[in-house]
């Protein structure tokens, strides 16, 4: 059960993905999962302030007027791509091939901009139409609940981005192997968060 | 800028002005500092800082430093309390003014339950858990480094607004639209946020921290079910903490986007709901309070079996009754605003939701009484705390399920009756549960006992300073009294009840007081404890000697039975050689001392403190330092270091050990 | 550190060579799911509750894609702690939201 810090758990020739080689790697990867259940709440909460003042437009802009259904539908579709290509990232790292796992990593980076672009254009064109955060109680708890999510994947692409430099000097080792892992989980898990707001306020706003 | 109608005692939104207590707190703050730095000038002291305690990363310094701020912090909000009493001791006082009044509640509360209990319950974590389990560190160092440096900051922050800025004053709480800043314009919430949340990452860094170290670094042969109880209540205080402060960091957040941005949250404009705040603000607040009660019965749990000599009565039972204590917690926020009236079938559910959480308390308090049966009991200092928090308990209990009674609440609710009991369970289950963690591990800290005599003054000062003060306080509540209010007049009755209670927190005063000359008495002349296990204990940080070296056990221990260390000693009574197979030493792996968690959280303070003068300049450059100090520790590969034999082997004889 | 307490991976089977079709099927399922909830808004295809609580369905199901298809949900080392902490974060995340939304809709729904 012990699990010291030097304790090499196997030798990487054997069959076990080269992230959980160390026991550093293992520790790190479990203490991410309990981030990730940190985060889960977090957003918990904000979509629970969208739900209940969704409806309090105070004579401003509503949902209907406000959301374009090819424009989410456009941002879902980026980012369900990019979960599918950060997973071949990791699957490319474990199967030792460190240009191929940056590839993929950069077409994740790419497409994290394009959404990040079109999140940024969506939330300019509102502000225009004279929708601002400071407008109503809906657009506060719409802007806070949709731009966390902007940031954490703001914040997942410059990590990517370290990532990949990191990878580039080093290679894939135990430390940059985990890394992959975990910024993999996490651009997994904004993915998921995603996919609630496209149901709770997108579809919920259209229908 | 001009802040109107902001709290008359502050001229400029900068330093704090207008009133001889700031000014005398002004000149001693400076002559502290001055003395401070004169000190370590002096005695050169300024690289053993730096390298023995700023850049640690060892868990046990990490411990005497959070019991260091907590300490401090019990001093600063003790004296809050002090004011406030002496301003409600007779009718028509005009010792504060309201303002200043409502500052100083509303700074007592924060720094008692922020800045004291979650520290003091950190110490307790830091000093203990990885000894217990037979861990050479936490899972995660450096970023416990990061906790600790967080909380630190945040603390700052936080006392800083009492001369600079000045006070938050919208309660401990901070319930919008109160707090929202039309009402309340100025820097003294922000400082309330921006506090909170920096030391509020901190602390959610620390849950997952032990979470991790408890469940995959325990010492081999030690699963679950044999674990010291202090780690179960750990383990339960971390669940809590990983799955409530999100929604504080929520509620915090938006109350300060609603301030610093305009937004419509929590406001009665534009569609916000102020009671949004309220919820939120719960769904913590109240996980909260079994967080920091949840080490307290942990170390009771220690504490009686080790001073009665038995094992501990019903483990599984207690252990069951923690968790179903964090998962009950959980479900129970509503109980704090009945009032609002969200109808019948939710007040109900959530009335019977917290009294259901008394079956697993009184299963606790059964098992320390049934561990104490029958049992050699010794009362050292930590015993006596633990038998002091007993009755106090029940008491609190009670009244607590009076409270949670929702029509019952109707008529207590914001009363002294409500504050009568908070301080019942927190003072009567935190700070005894914490006070007697403290005598218990101080011998394992720095190697002394502290002084038996002048502890038990200091312990029956306070156990009697405490019914003087609170019991008063319930009668208060029936009759009328408010909490919060900062005058009331001659002829309610209420006088000399209020007297009564605040010759009571005088005691508390001076039996601190006494605990800390308890502390100076011992470094002048102490008693040593040279064998380690001064208590005659039964987990397994009494087999080190004390204090522990830093990296704790020379060899991970095997672990075979509950009460690991005990179970040795039993083996070594019956003549049985434990030691037969020795392993030989290898070199042990550390991480290295790092100063970046200090530089990390002084970017966050900078970056906190423009966010509440409204400098963004300044909060940028604090978030690009964060981002940098980030980014620095993800390219460093030089992260840790190996202890060679020889040294080992020499620190090892050094302490008589091998 | 002697090697006696090494555990395997559990819910580890190899790393896998060939064609990632785990990986494909999954960003189709999801794909799939998208479109569904995205189709049966647009149609109108039930009430307006009911297709609430259809879409919300369909989107735990999109958790479990992820989880299951590109998280590698199962692998740990010794017992699966994290699948414990997840569950326990996905009750508490339940309890938040239904018992905010339960609390906060007093006196039915209302806009200010």
């Amino acid at each position: 059960m012990s699990l010291a810090h030097e304790e090499v758990l196997s030798t990487p020739s054997s069959d076990v993905p080269v992230e959980y080689s160390t026991e550093d790697g293992a520790l790190k990867i479990f203490g991410f999962w309990i981030f990730l259940a940190t985060d889960l709440i977090l957003f918990a909460c904000l979509f629970t302030m969208y739900q209940i003042l969704h409806i309090n437009t105070a004579g401003g802009p509503t949902e209907q007027e406000l959301y374009d259904v090819p424009g989410f539908t456009a941002e879902t579709l980026i980012l369900l791509v990019s979960s599918f290509t950060c997973g071949l990232a990791t699957l490319e790292m474990r199967r030792g091939r460190r240009s191929a796992s940056m590839g993929w990593l950069v077409v994740t980076v790419l497409l994290g901009l394009s959404f990040i672009f079109l999140e940024v254009r969506e939330f300019v064109d509102y502000v225009n139409r004279g929708a601002t955060m400071q407008r109503s109680a809906f657009l506060s708890s719409f802007f806070t609940l949709v731009g966390t999510h902007g940031c954490h994947v703001s914040l997942g692409i410059l990590w990517m981005l370290s990532i990949l430099y990191q990878l580039g000097r080093r290679g894939i080792s135990a430390m940059t192997a985990r890394k992959i892992f975990i910024v993999g989980l996490y651009w997994h898990f904004l993915d998921v968060v995603w996919v609630f707001i496209f149901t709770v306020v997108y579809l919920q706003g259209v229908m | 800028m001009h802040l109107p109608g902001y709290v008359n005692n502050v001229a400029t939104p900068f330093f704090v002005t207008g009133d001889p207590m700031i000014y005398a707190s002004d000149v001693l703050i400076v002559l502290t500092l001055v003395a401070i730095v004169f000190v370590l000038t002096y005695f050169k002291k300024w690289g053993w800082l730096w390298r023995e305690w700023i850049t640690t990363v060892d868990h046990k310094k990490i411990g005497i430093m959070y019991l260091i701020a907590a300490l401090l912090m019990l001093f600063r909000g003790g004296v809050d309390a002090m004011l406030m009493r002496t301003q409600l001791a007779l009718p028509n006082m005009r010792f504060l003014e309201a303002e200043h009044y409502d500052q100083i509640f509303t700074t007592h509360g924060t720094i008692m339950i922020l800045f004291m209990a979650m520290p003091f319950i950190f110490a307790m974590f830091n000093i203990a858990v990885p000894l217990q389990i037979g861990a050479r560190d936490v899972a995660f160092p450096y970023l416990n480094a990061i906790s600790f440096w967080l909380f630190f900051f945040g603390a700052l922050l936080l006392n800083l607004s009492f001369v600079i800025g000045g006070s938050p004053d919208g309660g401990w709480t901070s319930y919008p639209p109160l707090t929202e800043w039309p009402t309340d314009p100025g820097p003294g919430e922000n400082f309330y946020l921006l506090a909170l949340q920096i030391s509020g990452i901190g602390s959610m860094a620390t849950g997952i921290n032990f979470l991790v170290t408890i469940l995959k670094m325990r010492a081999p042969g030690m699963t679950l079910m044999r674990m010291p109880m202090f780690c179960w209540s750990v383990v339960g205080a971390s669940i809590l903490i990983i799955f409530s402060f999100p929604a504080l960091t929520v509620a915090l957040a938006l109350l300060m986007i609603d301030r610093l941005f305009g937004a419509h949250f929590f406001t009665m404009l534009q569609g916000g709901n102020p009671m949004m705040y309220v919820n939120l603000f719960w769904v913590w607040g109240h996980p909260e309070v079994y967080i920091v009660v949840l080490p307290a019965f942990g170390i009771f749990s220690e504490v009686v079996a080790t001073f009665s000599r038995k094992r501990l009565f019903g483990y599984a039972s207690m252990v069951a009754s923690i968790m179903a204590i964090a998962v009950i917690s959980y479900l129970v926020w509503l109980h704090h605003f009945f009032t609002m009236g969200a109808g019948p079938g939710v007040n109900s559910f959530f009335a019977i939701s917290t009294m259901s959480v008394g079956i697993p308390t009184g299963v606790k308090v059964f098992n320390w009484l049934f561990t104490m049966y029958q049992g050699r009991i010794r009362l050292k200092l930590p015993m006596l705390w633990a038998i002091g928090f007993i009755p106090n308990f029940a008491i609190g209990g009670a009244t607590g399920v009076m409270l949670a009674v929702a029509p019952g609440d109707y008529q207590y609710h914001n009363s002294y009756f409500l504050i009568a009991h908070f301080h019942q369970v927190l003072i009567g289950g935190v700070v005894y549960g914490m006070l007697a963690g403290m005598y218990y591990w101080w011998p394992k800290m720095f190697g002394i006992i502290l002084n038996e005599r002048i502890g038990r003054w200091a312990f029956w000062v306070f156990n009697i300073g405490f019914y003087v003060c609170f019991l008063p306080q319930y009668e208060l509540g029936f009759m009328g009294m408010t909490r919060r209010i900062y005058v009331y007049p001659a002829g309610m009755g209420w006088t000399a009840l209020n007297l009564i209670s605040t010759i009571g927190a005088y005691l508390m005063g001076i039996a601190f007081v006494l605990i800390v000359w308890q502390v100076l008495y011992s470094i002048r002349f102490p008693e040593r404890d040279v064998t380690g296990d001064p208590w005659d204990g039964r987990t397994l940080e009494w087999s080190l000697p004390s204090p522990a070296p830093h990296y704790n056990f020379a060899r991970i221990p095997t672990v075979t039975a509950r009460d690991a260390w005990w179970a040795e000693k039993e083996a070594r009574r019956r003549g049985e050689d434990v030691q037969k197979e020795l392993r030989p030493l290898e070199p042990i792996h550390m991480p290295n001392n790092s100063g970046r968690p200090f530089i990390l959280s002084v970017c966050f303070f900078i970056g906190g403190f423009g966010l509440v003068f409204e400098w963004y300049w300044l909060a940028i450059l604090g978030g690009l330092g964060v981002m940098l100090c980030l980014l620095l520790r993800s390219l460093e590969t030089n992260t840790d270091h190996y202890i060679p034999v020889e040294e080992i082997r020499r620190t090892e004889a050094a302490l008589g050990r091998l | 550190m002697s090697s006696e307490h090494h555990e395997e991976l559990r819910g580890f089977h190899g790393i896998h060579r060939g064609f990632p079709w785990s990986h494909v099927v999954g960003l189709v399922v999801s794909l799939v799911l998208t479109f569904a909830a995205l189709w049966l808004v647009q149609a109108h295809a039930m009430p307006h509750g009911l297709l609430l609580a259809v879409i919300l369905v369909l989107a735990v199901l999109q958790i479990v894609v992820q989880l299951f298809f590109f998280m590698h949900f199962l692998e740990s080392y010794g017992p699966r702690y994290h699948v414990t902490s997840l569950a326990l974060a996905f009750v508490f995340t339940v309890c938040i939201i239904a018992g905010s939304l339960w609390i906060m809709t007093f006196g039915g729904e209302q806009t200010y």
